[in-house]
Protein backbone atom coordinates (compact mmCIF):
# COMPACT_ATOMS: atom_id res chain seq x y z
CA UNK A 1 0.00 0.00 0.00
CA UNK A 2 2.21 2.67 0.90
CA UNK A 3 5.72 3.39 1.37
CA UNK A 4 7.41 5.05 4.49
CA UNK A 5 7.56 8.79 2.68
CA UNK A 6 4.21 8.68 2.18
CA UNK A 7 3.33 7.69 5.82
CA UNK A 8 5.71 10.06 7.11
CA UNK A 9 4.26 12.98 4.76
CA UNK A 10 0.49 11.78 6.58
CA UNK A 11 1.88 11.78 9.87
CA UNK A 12 3.91 15.32 9.96
CA UNK A 13 0.88 17.02 7.85
CA UNK A 14 -1.15 15.73 10.56
CA UNK A 15 -3.71 14.37 7.83
CA UNK A 16 -3.64 10.85 9.41
CA UNK A 17 -2.25 9.19 12.60
CA UNK A 18 -0.13 6.66 13.71
CA UNK A 19 -3.80 4.92 15.02
CA UNK A 20 -5.14 5.10 11.87
CA UNK A 21 -2.83 3.40 9.75
CA UNK A 22 -2.05 1.19 11.79
CA UNK A 23 -5.89 0.15 11.94
CA UNK A 24 -6.21 0.21 8.12
CA UNK A 25 -3.16 -2.37 8.31
CA UNK A 26 -4.91 -4.71 10.64
CA UNK A 27 -8.20 -4.58 8.99
CA UNK A 28 -6.42 -5.42 5.41
CA UNK A 29 -4.44 -8.41 7.42
CA UNK A 30 -7.55 -9.64 8.83
CA UNK A 31 -8.98 -9.76 5.14
CA UNK A 32 -6.31 -11.19 3.39
CA UNK A 33 -4.74 -13.76 6.15
CA UNK A 34 -6.97 -16.65 5.39
CA UNK A 35 -5.17 -16.99 1.67
CA UNK A 36 -1.66 -15.51 2.27
CA UNK A 37 -1.17 -17.04 6.01
CA UNK A 38 2.13 -14.77 6.32
CA UNK A 39 2.27 -14.85 10.28
CA UNK A 40 2.26 -16.98 12.70
CA UNK A 41 0.55 -14.51 15.68
CA UNK A 42 -1.16 -11.32 14.54
CA UNK A 43 -0.55 -8.58 17.42
CA UNK A 44 -2.98 -5.70 16.95
CA UNK A 45 -2.72 -5.05 20.90
CA UNK A 46 0.92 -4.58 20.42
CA UNK A 47 0.29 -2.35 17.47
CA UNK A 48 -2.06 0.00 18.67
CA UNK A 49 -0.55 0.78 21.57
CA UNK A 50 2.79 1.65 19.63
CA UNK A 51 0.93 3.63 17.53
CA UNK A 52 -0.96 5.04 20.11
CA UNK A 53 2.50 6.41 21.72
CA UNK A 54 3.45 7.79 18.28
CA UNK A 55 0.81 9.94 18.30
CA UNK A 56 1.46 11.29 21.62
CA UNK A 57 5.10 11.93 21.04
CA UNK A 58 4.07 13.91 17.68
CA UNK A 59 1.73 16.05 19.76
CA UNK A 60 4.03 17.00 21.66
CA UNK A 61 5.98 18.00 18.94
CA UNK A 62 8.91 15.14 20.08
CA UNK A 63 11.98 14.73 17.14
CA UNK A 64 10.51 11.65 15.55
CA UNK A 65 12.81 8.91 13.74
CA UNK A 66 11.70 8.10 9.92
CA UNK A 67 10.36 4.51 10.71
CA UNK A 68 7.55 6.14 13.59
CA UNK A 69 4.39 5.08 13.20
CA UNK A 70 5.54 2.50 10.22
CA UNK A 71 3.72 -0.70 10.42
CA UNK A 72 6.39 -3.82 10.40
CA UNK A 73 6.54 -7.81 10.16
CA UNK A 74 8.99 -9.39 12.30
CA UNK A 75 10.00 -12.87 11.48
CA UNK A 76 9.54 -15.18 14.51
CA UNK A 77 13.16 -16.29 15.16
CA UNK A 78 13.90 -12.62 16.83
CA UNK A 79 13.05 -12.83 20.24
CA UNK A 80 10.05 -10.52 21.24
CA UNK A 81 9.69 -10.25 25.06
CA UNK A 82 6.55 -11.40 26.49
CA UNK A 83 5.65 -12.08 23.01
CA UNK A 84 5.48 -15.70 21.72
CA UNK A 85 8.60 -16.36 19.55
CA UNK A 86 8.15 -20.13 17.65
CA UNK A 87 11.10 -20.56 15.06
CA UNK A 88 8.19 -21.91 13.51
CA UNK A 89 8.67 -25.30 15.53
CA UNK A 90 6.94 -27.22 17.67
CA UNK A 91 9.87 -27.77 20.17
CA UNK A 92 9.02 -23.45 20.64
CA UNK A 93 5.61 -23.51 20.23
CA UNK A 94 5.15 -21.69 23.53
CA UNK A 95 8.48 -19.92 23.86
CA UNK A 96 8.00 -16.64 25.15
CA UNK A 97 11.38 -14.80 25.52
CA UNK A 98 12.28 -12.81 28.86
CA UNK A 99 13.95 -10.64 26.43
CA UNK A 100 13.96 -8.68 23.33
CA UNK A 101 16.21 -9.07 20.52
CA UNK A 102 18.57 -5.76 19.82
CA UNK A 103 17.03 -5.07 16.08
CA UNK A 104 13.30 -5.20 17.79
CA UNK A 105 14.73 -3.13 20.68
CA UNK A 106 15.93 -0.42 18.52
CA UNK A 107 12.84 -0.16 15.86
CA UNK A 108 10.42 0.24 19.09
CA UNK A 109 13.09 3.19 19.57
CA UNK A 110 12.30 4.70 16.70
CA UNK A 111 8.70 4.33 17.25
CA UNK A 112 7.76 1.40 14.58
CA UNK A 113 4.43 -0.52 14.99
CA UNK A 114 4.68 -4.15 15.09
CA UNK A 115 1.69 -5.57 13.59
CA UNK A 116 3.04 -9.98 13.98
CA UNK A 117 5.31 -12.00 13.75
CA UNK A 118 5.99 -14.36 10.63
CA UNK A 119 6.22 -17.50 9.07
CA UNK A 120 9.13 -19.25 8.46
CA UNK A 121 11.01 -22.72 7.29
CA UNK A 122 11.58 -24.21 10.97
CA UNK A 123 14.85 -22.72 12.38
CA UNK A 124 14.92 -20.85 9.39
CA UNK A 125 16.10 -24.25 7.19
CA UNK A 126 14.42 -24.21 4.14
CA UNK A 127 13.85 -22.47 0.74
CA UNK A 128 10.20 -22.63 0.61
CA UNK A 129 8.92 -21.91 3.97
CA UNK A 130 7.09 -25.38 3.45
CA UNK A 131 9.21 -26.53 6.29
CA UNK A 132 7.00 -24.88 9.08
CA UNK A 133 5.40 -26.64 11.83
CA UNK A 134 2.09 -24.41 11.77
CA UNK A 135 1.24 -23.77 7.90
CA UNK A 136 2.68 -23.18 4.57
CA UNK A 137 2.68 -19.48 3.75
CA UNK A 138 1.36 -18.59 -0.04
CA UNK A 139 2.53 -16.38 -2.89
CA UNK A 140 1.18 -13.15 -2.75
CA UNK A 141 1.28 -13.22 -6.97
CA UNK A 142 -0.32 -16.96 -7.38
CA UNK A 143 -1.46 -18.33 -4.18
CA UNK A 144 -0.19 -22.38 -5.55
CA UNK A 145 3.27 -21.09 -5.36
CA UNK A 146 5.59 -20.94 -2.66
CA UNK A 147 6.58 -17.46 -1.41
CA UNK A 148 10.19 -19.06 -1.24
CA UNK A 149 11.91 -19.23 2.80
CA UNK A 150 13.19 -19.37 5.04
CA UNK A 151 11.79 -15.55 5.27
CA UNK A 152 8.60 -16.51 3.34
CA UNK A 153 5.88 -14.53 5.56
CA UNK A 154 7.85 -11.39 5.57
CA UNK A 155 8.66 -11.34 1.96
CA UNK A 156 4.83 -12.45 1.04
CA UNK A 157 3.73 -10.40 3.84
CA UNK A 158 5.45 -6.89 1.85
CA UNK A 159 4.73 -8.53 -1.36
CA UNK A 160 0.99 -9.31 -0.41
CA UNK A 161 0.59 -5.33 0.73
CA UNK A 162 0.07 -6.43 4.27
CA UNK A 163 3.13 -3.97 5.82
CA UNK A 164 5.47 -1.82 4.16
CA UNK A 165 8.59 -3.09 5.58
CA UNK A 166 9.84 -6.67 7.42
CA UNK A 167 12.65 -8.15 9.40
CA UNK A 168 14.16 -11.38 8.12
CA UNK A 169 17.15 -13.54 8.61
CA UNK A 170 19.65 -14.70 5.68
CA UNK A 171 22.08 -17.62 6.28
CA UNK A 172 22.12 -18.66 2.48
CA UNK A 173 19.63 -16.75 0.79
CA UNK A 174 16.80 -16.38 3.00
CA UNK A 175 16.06 -13.08 2.42
CA UNK A 176 17.08 -12.55 -0.94
CA UNK A 177 15.42 -15.89 -2.41
CA UNK A 178 11.94 -14.86 -1.01
CA UNK A 179 12.51 -11.47 -1.71
CA UNK A 180 12.86 -12.52 -5.19
CA UNK A 181 9.68 -14.57 -5.23
CA UNK A 182 7.64 -12.11 -3.88
CA UNK A 183 8.59 -9.32 -5.75
CA UNK A 184 9.91 -7.08 -3.02
CA UNK A 185 13.47 -5.39 -1.97
CA UNK A 186 15.32 -7.51 0.55
CA UNK A 187 18.97 -6.76 1.62
CA UNK A 188 21.32 -9.38 3.01
CA UNK A 189 23.77 -6.95 5.02
CA UNK A 190 27.46 -7.23 5.48
CA UNK A 191 28.30 -10.39 8.32
CA UNK A 192 28.76 -8.15 11.57
CA UNK A 193 26.39 -4.58 10.48
CA UNK A 194 23.77 -5.83 12.25
CA UNK A 195 23.44 -7.37 15.56
CA UNK A 196 22.14 -10.64 16.06
CA UNK A 197 21.43 -10.82 19.81
CA UNK A 198 17.87 -12.07 20.21
CA UNK A 199 18.55 -14.01 16.61
CA UNK A 200 18.10 -17.60 17.30
CA UNK A 201 20.66 -19.06 15.81
CA UNK A 202 21.36 -21.49 12.81
CA UNK A 203 24.54 -20.86 11.82
CA UNK A 204 26.70 -18.43 13.45
CA UNK A 205 29.53 -17.82 11.22
CA UNK A 206 26.37 -17.34 8.31
CA UNK A 207 23.59 -15.96 9.83
CA UNK A 208 22.38 -12.05 9.75
CA UNK A 209 19.34 -10.04 9.77
CA UNK A 210 17.98 -7.41 7.35
CA UNK A 211 15.35 -5.66 5.72
CA UNK A 212 12.44 -6.54 3.38
CA UNK A 213 10.66 -3.68 2.09
CA UNK A 214 8.73 -2.31 -1.06
CA UNK A 215 11.36 0.21 -2.60
CA UNK A 216 15.19 0.48 -2.26
CA UNK A 217 14.43 3.60 -0.46
CA UNK A 218 12.49 2.10 2.03
CA UNK A 219 14.87 -0.88 1.94
CA UNK A 220 18.10 1.85 3.35
CA UNK A 221 15.55 3.86 6.02
CA UNK A 222 15.14 -0.08 7.72
CA UNK A 223 18.38 -0.94 7.20
CA UNK A 224 19.45 2.54 9.10
CA UNK A 225 17.29 1.39 11.56
CA UNK A 226 18.76 -1.82 12.92
CA UNK A 227 22.83 -1.32 12.03
CA UNK A 228 24.97 -0.24 14.19
CA UNK A 229 27.60 -1.99 16.74
CA UNK A 230 25.94 -4.39 19.97
CA UNK A 231 28.27 -5.26 22.65
CA UNK A 232 25.45 -8.23 22.87
CA UNK A 233 27.38 -9.82 19.93
CA UNK A 234 30.85 -10.76 19.60
CA UNK A 235 30.50 -10.53 15.90
CA UNK A 236 29.11 -6.91 15.68
CA UNK A 237 31.83 -4.57 13.87
CA UNK A 238 32.37 -1.22 15.12
CA UNK A 239 32.11 0.92 12.08
CA UNK A 240 30.60 4.32 11.24
CA UNK A 241 27.40 4.02 9.67
CA UNK A 242 26.71 6.05 6.60
CA UNK A 243 23.53 7.83 6.25
CA UNK A 244 22.00 5.71 3.51
CA UNK A 245 19.04 7.27 2.23
CA UNK A 246 20.83 10.72 1.59
CA UNK A 247 22.80 8.33 -0.47
CA UNK A 248 20.54 7.61 -2.92
CA UNK A 249 20.06 11.06 -4.91
CA UNK A 250 18.06 12.02 -8.32
CA UNK A 251 21.40 12.01 -10.26
CA UNK A 252 21.07 8.58 -10.19
CA UNK A 253 18.24 7.75 -11.51
CA UNK A 254 19.68 9.57 -14.55
CA UNK A 255 23.22 7.66 -14.90
CA UNK A 256 25.69 5.26 -13.82
CA UNK A 257 28.48 6.90 -15.67
CA UNK A 258 31.86 5.69 -13.88
CA UNK A 259 30.12 2.24 -12.34
CA UNK A 260 31.81 -0.87 -13.40
CA UNK A 261 29.44 -4.01 -13.32
CA UNK A 262 30.45 -7.74 -13.12
CA UNK A 263 28.19 -10.41 -14.45
CA UNK A 264 29.32 -13.30 -12.52
CA UNK A 265 29.98 -15.65 -15.84
CA UNK A 266 29.10 -18.93 -13.71
CA UNK A 267 25.50 -18.17 -13.04
CA UNK A 268 24.51 -17.53 -16.46
CA UNK A 269 24.79 -21.00 -18.41
CA UNK A 270 23.08 -24.09 -18.30
CA UNK A 271 20.04 -24.15 -15.94
CA UNK A 272 18.81 -21.35 -16.07
CA UNK A 273 15.61 -20.70 -16.80
CA UNK A 274 15.24 -19.00 -20.15
CA UNK A 275 12.67 -15.96 -18.61
CA UNK A 276 15.15 -15.28 -16.39
CA UNK A 277 18.14 -15.62 -18.57
CA UNK A 278 16.28 -13.18 -20.74
CA UNK A 279 15.44 -10.98 -17.97
CA UNK A 280 19.01 -10.69 -17.40
CA UNK A 281 19.86 -9.78 -20.92
CA UNK A 282 17.66 -6.71 -20.25
CA UNK A 283 19.39 -5.94 -17.27
CA UNK A 284 22.46 -6.01 -18.82
CA UNK A 285 21.54 -3.80 -21.95
CA UNK A 286 19.57 -1.11 -19.44
CA UNK A 287 22.77 -0.44 -17.17
CA UNK A 288 24.45 -0.18 -20.33
CA UNK A 289 22.25 2.46 -21.34
CA UNK A 290 22.73 4.28 -18.33
CA UNK A 291 26.21 4.47 -18.73
CA UNK A 292 27.74 1.70 -16.51
CA UNK A 293 30.45 -0.45 -17.70
CA UNK A 294 29.10 -4.11 -17.90
CA UNK A 295 31.93 -6.91 -18.62
CA UNK A 296 31.66 -10.54 -17.81
CA UNK A 297 33.81 -11.78 -14.43
CA UNK A 298 34.37 -15.32 -13.43
CA UNK A 299 34.34 -16.54 -10.16
CA UNK A 300 35.55 -20.12 -10.94
CA UNK A 301 34.68 -21.67 -7.87
CA UNK A 302 31.06 -20.13 -6.99
CA UNK A 303 29.61 -23.20 -8.74
CA UNK A 304 30.89 -24.83 -5.10
CA UNK A 305 29.11 -23.18 -2.66
CA UNK A 306 25.96 -25.31 -2.50
CA UNK A 307 28.33 -28.48 -1.26
CA UNK A 308 30.13 -26.34 0.91
CA UNK A 309 27.26 -24.62 2.51
CA UNK A 310 25.64 -27.88 2.72
CA UNK A 311 28.84 -28.82 5.36
CA UNK A 312 29.49 -26.00 6.99
CA UNK A 313 26.07 -24.89 7.72
CA UNK A 314 24.29 -28.26 9.09
CA UNK A 315 27.50 -28.56 11.54
CA UNK A 316 26.78 -25.01 12.87
CA UNK A 317 22.94 -25.98 13.65
CA UNK A 318 23.78 -29.40 14.68
CA UNK A 319 25.34 -27.09 17.64
CA UNK A 320 23.24 -24.94 17.72
CA UNK A 321 20.23 -26.96 18.38
CA UNK A 322 21.97 -29.09 20.83
CA UNK A 323 20.23 -26.48 23.61
CA UNK A 324 17.08 -28.00 22.64
CA UNK A 325 16.87 -30.56 25.77
CA UNK A 326 13.71 -29.85 27.08
CA UNK A 327 15.49 -28.89 30.36
CA UNK A 328 15.51 -25.01 30.34
CA UNK A 329 12.57 -23.86 27.73
CA UNK A 330 10.72 -24.76 24.78
CA UNK A 331 9.09 -28.29 24.70
CA UNK A 332 9.70 -31.56 27.14
CA UNK A 333 8.93 -35.30 26.46
CA UNK A 334 7.55 -37.54 29.31
CA UNK A 335 10.02 -39.70 29.77
CA UNK A 336 11.45 -42.08 32.74
CA UNK A 337 15.13 -41.34 32.39
CA UNK A 338 17.06 -38.10 31.22
CA UNK A 339 18.53 -39.76 28.12
CA UNK A 340 14.94 -41.27 27.06
CA UNK A 341 13.91 -37.54 27.86
CA UNK A 342 16.27 -35.57 25.58
CA UNK A 343 15.81 -38.26 22.62
CA UNK A 344 11.94 -38.05 22.63
CA UNK A 345 11.67 -34.34 23.37
CA UNK A 346 13.74 -33.67 20.56
CA UNK A 347 12.07 -35.98 18.16
CA UNK A 348 8.44 -34.85 19.12
CA UNK A 349 9.91 -31.05 19.06
CA UNK A 350 11.70 -31.10 15.38
CA UNK A 351 10.22 -31.27 11.84
CA UNK A 352 11.68 -33.44 9.42
CA UNK A 353 14.59 -30.89 7.56
CA UNK A 354 15.44 -30.29 11.16
CA UNK A 355 16.05 -33.13 11.77
CA UNK A 356 18.11 -34.07 8.21
CA UNK A 357 20.22 -31.43 8.82
CA UNK A 358 20.84 -32.44 12.78
CA UNK A 359 22.17 -35.91 11.32
CA UNK A 360 24.00 -34.46 8.79
CA UNK A 361 26.15 -32.11 10.92
CA UNK A 362 26.48 -34.42 13.76
CA UNK A 363 27.60 -37.16 10.76
CA UNK A 364 30.51 -34.60 9.42
CA UNK A 365 31.69 -33.34 12.99
CA UNK A 366 31.74 -37.05 14.01
CA UNK A 367 35.62 -38.89 15.25
CA UNK A 368 37.56 -39.83 11.99
CA UNK A 369 35.19 -37.57 9.31
CA UNK A 370 36.35 -33.83 10.30
CA UNK A 371 39.25 -33.14 8.02
CA UNK A 372 37.64 -34.55 5.11
CA UNK A 373 34.42 -32.58 5.24
CA UNK A 374 34.11 -29.69 7.63
CA UNK A 375 38.03 -28.93 7.18
CA UNK A 376 37.51 -29.08 3.52
CA UNK A 377 34.81 -27.02 3.58
CA UNK A 378 36.63 -24.39 5.15
CA UNK A 379 39.42 -24.51 2.68
CA UNK A 380 36.53 -23.99 0.00
CA UNK A 381 35.09 -21.29 1.45
CA UNK A 382 38.45 -19.42 1.52
CA UNK A 383 38.90 -20.08 -2.47
CA UNK A 384 34.95 -18.91 -2.81
CA UNK A 385 36.08 -15.81 -0.84
CA UNK A 386 39.03 -15.31 -2.91
CA UNK A 387 37.48 -15.55 -5.92
CA UNK A 388 34.88 -12.40 -4.73
CA UNK A 389 38.03 -10.35 -3.65
CA UNK A 390 39.25 -10.97 -6.86
CA UNK A 391 36.35 -9.65 -8.55
CA UNK A 392 36.24 -6.60 -6.89
CA UNK A 393 40.02 -5.43 -7.76
CA UNK A 394 38.02 -4.88 -10.73
CA UNK A 395 34.46 -3.92 -10.39
CA UNK A 396 32.54 -2.11 -8.21
CA UNK A 397 29.64 -4.72 -7.69
CA UNK A 398 28.41 -8.03 -8.98
CA UNK A 399 25.16 -8.94 -10.88
CA UNK A 400 23.51 -12.36 -11.39
CA UNK A 401 20.45 -13.66 -11.14
CA UNK A 402 18.70 -14.14 -7.53
CA UNK A 403 17.11 -17.55 -8.08
CA UNK A 404 17.48 -19.80 -11.27
CA UNK A 405 13.61 -19.52 -11.93
CA UNK A 406 11.00 -17.77 -10.48
CA UNK A 407 8.61 -19.33 -7.68
CA UNK A 408 7.74 -22.78 -7.63
CA UNK A 409 4.52 -24.70 -6.90
CA UNK A 410 4.33 -25.40 -3.28
CA UNK A 411 4.48 -29.53 -2.91
CA UNK A 412 6.67 -29.78 -5.75
CA UNK A 413 10.30 -30.24 -4.00
CA UNK A 414 9.40 -31.23 -0.19
CA UNK A 415 9.78 -34.52 -1.26
CA UNK A 416 13.60 -33.76 -2.77
CA UNK A 417 16.11 -32.02 -0.43
CA UNK A 418 18.84 -32.04 -2.55
CA UNK A 419 16.55 -30.14 -5.14
CA UNK A 420 14.97 -27.79 -2.75
CA UNK A 421 18.48 -26.95 -1.70
CA UNK A 422 19.66 -26.20 -5.62
CA UNK A 423 17.50 -23.12 -5.43
CA UNK A 424 19.57 -21.37 -3.57
CA UNK A 425 22.66 -21.73 -5.78
CA UNK A 426 23.21 -17.93 -6.81
CA UNK A 427 22.73 -16.60 -3.06
CA UNK A 428 24.54 -18.89 -1.06
CA UNK A 429 28.34 -18.26 -2.03
CA UNK A 430 27.60 -14.34 -0.85
CA UNK A 431 26.98 -15.66 2.87
CA UNK A 432 30.52 -17.98 2.49
CA UNK A 433 31.64 -14.70 1.75
CA UNK A 434 30.31 -12.51 4.40
CA UNK A 435 29.26 -9.99 1.54
CA UNK A 436 26.46 -7.26 1.43
CA UNK A 437 23.97 -8.63 -1.61
CA UNK A 438 20.30 -7.47 -2.08
CA UNK A 439 17.78 -8.74 -4.51
CA UNK A 440 15.03 -6.79 -6.35
CA UNK A 441 12.42 -6.87 -9.05
CA UNK A 442 13.70 -6.97 -12.65
CA UNK A 443 10.76 -8.21 -14.61
CA UNK A 444 7.90 -10.93 -14.71
CA UNK A 445 7.44 -14.26 -15.84
CA UNK A 446 4.68 -14.97 -18.50
CA UNK A 447 2.36 -16.42 -15.94
CA UNK A 448 2.97 -13.35 -13.84
CA UNK A 449 5.32 -14.52 -11.42
CA UNK A 450 8.54 -11.63 -10.70
CA UNK A 451 12.14 -12.28 -11.39
CA UNK A 452 14.79 -11.36 -8.71
CA UNK A 453 17.72 -9.75 -9.63
CA UNK A 454 20.76 -9.83 -7.33
CA UNK A 455 23.53 -7.29 -6.74
CA UNK A 456 26.58 -8.28 -4.69
CA UNK A 457 28.96 -5.74 -3.08
CA UNK A 458 32.22 -5.99 -1.76
CA UNK A 459 32.39 -6.08 2.48
CA UNK A 460 30.86 -3.54 3.98
CA UNK A 461 29.53 -1.43 0.60
CA UNK A 462 25.90 -1.57 1.37
CA UNK A 463 26.32 2.48 -0.03
CA UNK A 464 27.26 1.17 -3.26
CA UNK A 465 24.59 -1.55 -3.46
CA UNK A 466 21.48 0.61 -2.68
CA UNK A 467 22.93 3.38 -5.06
CA UNK A 468 23.28 0.95 -7.88
CA UNK A 469 19.62 -0.62 -6.89
CA UNK A 470 17.97 2.72 -6.63
CA UNK A 471 19.64 3.87 -9.97
CA UNK A 472 18.02 0.58 -11.75
CA UNK A 473 14.74 0.60 -10.04
CA UNK A 474 13.98 4.21 -10.41
CA UNK A 475 14.26 4.16 -14.19
CA UNK A 476 12.80 0.87 -14.76
CA UNK A 477 9.01 0.06 -14.17
CA UNK A 478 9.02 -3.21 -12.03
CA UNK A 479 8.26 -1.21 -9.06
CA UNK A 480 5.20 0.34 -10.33
CA UNK A 481 3.50 -2.76 -11.13
CA UNK A 482 0.83 -2.85 -8.47
CA UNK A 483 1.02 -5.69 -6.00
CA UNK A 484 -1.38 -8.34 -5.56
CA UNK A 485 -4.48 -7.02 -3.22
CA UNK A 486 -6.09 -10.32 -1.60
CA UNK A 487 -9.54 -9.66 0.48
CA UNK B 1 27.62 -45.00 2.21
CA UNK B 2 25.64 -44.57 5.18
CA UNK B 3 23.97 -47.62 6.35
CA UNK B 4 21.07 -48.18 9.01
CA UNK B 5 23.20 -49.05 11.77
CA UNK B 6 25.55 -45.81 11.04
CA UNK B 7 22.32 -43.31 10.84
CA UNK B 8 21.28 -44.73 13.98
CA UNK B 9 25.03 -44.58 15.46
CA UNK B 10 24.71 -40.47 14.58
CA UNK B 11 20.82 -40.17 15.83
CA UNK B 12 22.30 -41.17 18.94
CA UNK B 13 25.09 -38.70 19.27
CA UNK B 14 22.73 -36.38 18.28
CA UNK B 15 20.54 -37.02 21.22
CA UNK B 16 17.78 -37.81 18.43
CA UNK B 17 15.17 -40.60 18.54
CA UNK B 18 14.35 -41.55 14.99
CA UNK B 19 11.14 -43.77 13.73
CA UNK B 20 11.85 -46.80 12.22
CA UNK B 21 10.60 -45.93 9.20
CA UNK B 22 12.79 -42.12 9.39
CA UNK B 23 15.83 -44.19 10.00
CA UNK B 24 15.48 -45.68 6.38
CA UNK B 25 14.60 -42.08 4.40
CA UNK B 26 17.53 -40.79 6.23
CA UNK B 27 19.64 -42.97 5.11
CA UNK B 28 18.81 -42.79 1.46
CA UNK B 29 18.72 -38.60 1.82
CA UNK B 30 22.01 -38.49 3.99
CA UNK B 31 23.73 -40.42 1.10
CA UNK B 32 22.28 -38.40 -1.90
CA UNK B 33 23.39 -35.30 -0.04
CA UNK B 34 27.03 -36.69 0.96
CA UNK B 35 27.47 -38.26 -2.33
CA UNK B 36 26.78 -34.22 -4.02
CA UNK B 37 29.20 -32.75 -1.48
CA UNK B 38 31.61 -35.39 -2.77
CA UNK B 39 32.32 -32.83 -5.67
CA UNK B 40 34.16 -30.68 -3.24
CA UNK B 41 37.38 -33.82 -3.76
CA UNK B 42 37.77 -32.21 -7.56
CA UNK B 43 39.22 -28.65 -5.61
CA UNK B 44 41.90 -30.82 -3.66
CA UNK B 45 44.89 -29.86 -6.21
CA UNK B 46 43.48 -26.55 -5.23
CA UNK B 47 43.80 -26.83 -1.19
CA UNK B 48 47.74 -27.15 -0.68
CA UNK B 49 48.44 -24.65 1.94
CA UNK B 50 45.07 -22.91 1.73
CA UNK B 51 43.99 -21.68 5.64
CA UNK B 52 40.29 -22.52 6.44
CA UNK B 53 38.08 -19.82 6.85
CA UNK B 54 36.03 -20.28 10.43
CA UNK B 55 34.24 -16.96 10.14
CA UNK B 56 32.60 -14.66 7.47
CA UNK B 57 34.65 -11.65 8.51
CA UNK B 58 38.12 -11.80 10.06
CA UNK B 59 38.67 -10.10 13.25
CA UNK B 60 39.55 -9.63 16.91
CA UNK B 61 36.86 -11.39 19.49
CA UNK B 62 36.49 -8.57 21.81
CA UNK B 63 36.29 -9.04 25.23
CA UNK B 64 34.49 -7.19 28.08
CA UNK B 65 35.37 -6.56 31.54
CA UNK B 66 34.98 -9.64 33.88
CA UNK B 67 32.38 -7.94 36.30
CA UNK B 68 28.77 -9.42 37.62
CA UNK B 69 26.13 -7.90 35.70
CA UNK B 70 22.54 -8.91 35.25
CA UNK B 71 20.87 -8.77 31.92
CA UNK B 72 17.89 -11.29 32.57
CA UNK B 73 15.83 -11.62 35.60
CA UNK B 74 16.48 -14.90 36.64
CA UNK B 75 12.66 -15.59 37.82
CA UNK B 76 11.54 -14.93 34.45
CA UNK B 77 14.37 -17.48 32.89
CA UNK B 78 13.84 -19.86 35.11
CA UNK B 79 9.77 -20.04 34.63
CA UNK B 80 11.04 -20.67 30.80
CA UNK B 81 11.44 -24.29 32.09
CA UNK B 82 9.14 -27.18 31.63
CA UNK B 83 9.88 -27.91 35.39
CA UNK B 84 11.75 -25.87 38.16
CA UNK B 85 12.13 -26.00 41.95
CA UNK B 86 13.34 -23.60 43.98
CA UNK B 87 16.10 -21.98 41.85
CA UNK B 88 17.09 -25.20 39.86
CA UNK B 89 15.74 -26.41 37.03
CA UNK B 90 14.20 -29.97 37.46
CA UNK B 91 14.90 -33.09 35.00
CA UNK B 92 14.07 -37.21 35.62
CA UNK B 93 16.23 -39.59 36.57
CA UNK B 94 19.67 -39.40 34.87
CA UNK B 95 21.26 -42.70 36.37
CA UNK B 96 19.49 -45.85 36.19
Amino acid sequence: MYTIRQIQSWLHKKERSAVEIAQEYLDYIHRSEPHLKSFICVTPEVALAQAEAVDRQLREGKPMSPLAGVPIAIKDNLCTQGITTTCASRILANFVPPYESTVTARLQQAGTVMVGKTNLDEFAMGSSTENSAFHRTANPWKLACVPGGSSGGSAAAVGGNQVPIALGSDTGGSIRQPAAFCGVVGLKPTYGLVSRFGLIAFASSLDQIGPFARTVEDCALLLQGIAGYDPKDSTSLQVEIPDYASLLTPDLTQSLQGKKIGVIQETMGAGLDPEVAAAMQGVIKHLESMGATVEEISCPRFQYGIATYYIIAPSEASANLARYDGVKYGLRAEAKNLLEMYGKTREEGFGAEVKRRIMIGTYVLSAGYYDAYYLKAQKVRTLIKQDFERAFQQVDVLICPTTPSPAFPAGSKTNDPLSMYLSDLMTIPVNLAGLPALSLPCGFSQEGLPIGLQIIANVLREDLLLQVAYAYEQSTPWHKQPFPLLG
Amino acid sequence: MIDRAQVAHVANLARLQLAEAEVEIFAKQLNDILQYVEQLNQLDPQLEGVEPTTRAIEGTIPTRPDAIRQMVDPEALLNCAAAREDTFFRVPQILG
